[in-house]
């Protein structure tokens, strides 16, 4: 059994109360931060190496260090619940069976950032999860933990819960303000940054629920001792929310040092391909990042293992790497076809473009229509490499990461299954009967020569 | 008339006080979702111009949002609206086959209503379930694990509640 620290008391009955979540050591973390300085705080969390767990892996001191304090002016927490990367569900288990979790999170948090009012922005589908964050947040303000001086600390602090309406793009943080802001959620040019002026032009920290609650155990165990757990610079714990055709789908917590097949065949993780099937493919950190065959996810190219953290999950780049990403981890089988999985994302990432800039807004429609062609026997030889063509120039051409995430997996399935594409292209009647199968992405990788 | 109750309107009155002064905006979002709810399910015009009213902004800021956001009905929906995810992880678990089920068995198609105003299948992009595949929403809840038993069991409670 790993190190856990956000889940260690997740099977208790009655967690989500706050009586049971007291009695096992809750808010202690809160007692602890109020009776330093702020800056203290955050520097706790700089030691731990903390990096963002929704998905960009920013470390998460180094982002508060950078909150502008001008003098009069409010600063705010804004917690980011937006949940919708596909494939990622680990913050609505926190939020849902652990709530008092992220709400002592966000108490050390703001007072570490000097932040008197918080909002949760949640995304709007959650919508019996409100009625739990508010309860707990009644408990606590009833508690003593919320409110006006909380703890004869002589801070302040009301925490707010505020839904939003379905739109992935209000996970991306500039666009989460402007939604919180009542707007339509268009994401911000870069500069200004939100540390600077971001809601109502207040310097903003916008943070993912589980790195808000990973403020708690950094706080209980200290900085330096978080940082021991893990390797490299993946310290601490990450939850992994896996999904696809595997034995036991769910939300498991790891210490980054176990490898990606252990995660995936361990009976304490993943348990196995379902029906005894084998691998063909994985996105391991979301749909945004790219899709690696079992050959490439298991070994990377040097022949080395691959271990779930953030170093070597990325390891050989986009060209033979992925990313940790959300941690949202999409096992697929030997019958699953990539061309249409990869046709559902390019849907989702054209249903959810802003439309603010043209790349985005166009060429994910066209490449939705293109894959839609060649998943249905109308694909032409000349698709791929327009498919190809299309997703370079939405890369790095948008105002938000966006862009990037609707062209990653086009690129990376192209770049690791074109002979399935020109399968379907070469064998239209075949490809709408059957997949294509396996065929060589679970084979051993040859061993690059030493150049 | 479109008018929200005294109890919806004092809530109103409890979301504004969430945000700084003058910042009432913010309130937008949160007061659709209540004007959907206690209006039919939708939102109509004269809907939209009674929350901008309300929150003292103009209709057309109303209209932006109301027209960005996917969860905003702009058109009368059923009594049920079947909101099945089809994005990748529910797709490889089969929710292309739940979705044909449905229209199957109620004869609507994706976006459509049936005859009597009781169910809309609407597909529904990545909803933040997908160890639980596949999926749907119906109204405040998510329905996980589905198969062609359960969406009969969903169907049949659905009409006993009417």
């Amino acid at each position: 059994m790993g190190v856990k620290l956000l889940l260690e008391n997740a099977h208790i009955e009655g967690i989500r109360y706050y009586e049971t979540y007291r009695k096992h050591g809750g808010y202690r973390a809160v007692e602890k931060a109020l009776k330093m300085a702020p800056n203290d705080v955050v520097e706790e969390v700089k030691k731990s190496g903390l990096r963002g767990r929704g998905g960009a892996g920013f470390p998460t001191g180094m982002k508060w260090s950078f909150l502008a304090k001008p003098e009069g002016v409010p600063r705010y927490l804004v917690c980011n619940a937006d949940e919708s990367e596909p494939g990622t569900f680990k913050d609505r288990y926190l939020m849902e069976f652990l709530p008092h979790l992220l709400i002592e999170g966000l108490i050390v948090s703001s007072y570490a950032l000097g932040s008197n009012s918080t909002y949760i922005y949640i995304r709007g589908e959650y919508a019996w999860i409100p009625d739990i964050l508010e309860q707990a947040i009644a408990e606590a303000k009833q508690n003593g933990w919320l409110g006006k001086n909380i703890q004869g600390s002589g801070f302040d602090l009301e925490i707010y819960v505020q839904r939003g309406a379905g739109a992935y793009i209000c996970g991306e943080e500039t666009a989460l303000i402007e939604s919180l802001e009542g707007k339509r959620g268009n994401p911000r040019i870069k500069p200004p940054f939100p540390a600077i002026k971001g809601l109502w032009d207040c310097p903003t920290v916008v943070n993912n629920v589980e790195t808000l609650s990973a403020v708690v155990p950094i706080m209980n165990i200290g900085g330096e001792e978080y940082a021991k757990i893990g390797v490299g610079r993946s310290t601490g714990t990450k939850l992994i929310s896996a999904c696809g055709n595997i034995n036991k789908p769910g939300v498991y917590e790891i210490d980054m040092t176990i490898s990606v097949e252990e995660f995936i065949y361990s009976d304490e993780y993943c348990g196995g391909i379902k029906g005894g099937k084998r691998l063909k493919a994985c996105i391991p950190g979301g749909s945004s990042v790219p899709i690696l065959p079992a050959n490439l996810l298991l070994k990377t190219a040097k022949g080395e293992t691959r271990y779930m953290n953030y170093e070597s999950l990325s390891d050989g780049g986009f060209a033979t790497g992925s990313m940790m990403g959300s941690g949202g981890f999409i096992v697929l089988d030997e019958d699953q076809c990539v061309v249409k999985h990869t046709m559902t994302l390019a849907h989702f990432y054209n249903h959810e473009s802003c439309g603010q800039c043209s790349p985005c807004r166009e060429g994910t429609g066209w490449m939705y229509k293109i894959l839609k062609n060649i998943e249905y026997g109308k694909g032409k030889m000349s698709d791929i490499d327009l498919l190809w063509d299309i997703q370079r120039k939405i890369e790095g051409n948008t105002i938000c990461p966006l862009g990037d995430a609707a062209a990653w997996p086009v690129a990376a399935a192209i770049r690791h299954f074109r002979d399935e594409f020109e399968w379907h292209i070469t064998h239209p009647e075949e490809a709408v009967k059957r997949n294509f199968g396996l065929a060589h992405y679970a084979d051993p990788l040859k061993v690059p020569e030493a150049v | 008339m479109v008018k929200f109750s005294d109890d919806k309107l004092a809530k109103v009155q409890e979301i504004i006080r969430r945000y700084p002064e003058g910042k009432q905006k913010s309130a937008l979002i949160p007061v659709l979702h209540l004007a959907q709810e206690s209006f039919g399910g939708w939102l109509d015009v004269p809907v939209m111009d009674y929350v901008a009213e309300l929150l003292n902004i103009t209709p057309i800021e109303v209209y932006e949002v109301a027209t960005f956001y996917t969860m905003f009905n702009l058109r009368p929906v059923g009594k049920h609206v079947l909101e099945v995810c089809v994005t990748g992880p529910c797709m490889i678990n089969g929710s292309d086959d739940i979705i044909a089920y449905i229209r199957e068995k109620l004869g609507i198609g994706p976006g459509e209503t049936t005859a009597d105003g009781m169910f809309t299948l609407k597909p529904a992009e990545c909803l933040g379930a997908c160890g639980y595949a596949p999926m749907m929403q119906l109204g405040k809840h998510y329905r996980e694990h589905l198969t062609r038993e359960k969406v009969d069991q969903i169907i049949e409670e659905c009409r006993k509640q009417a």
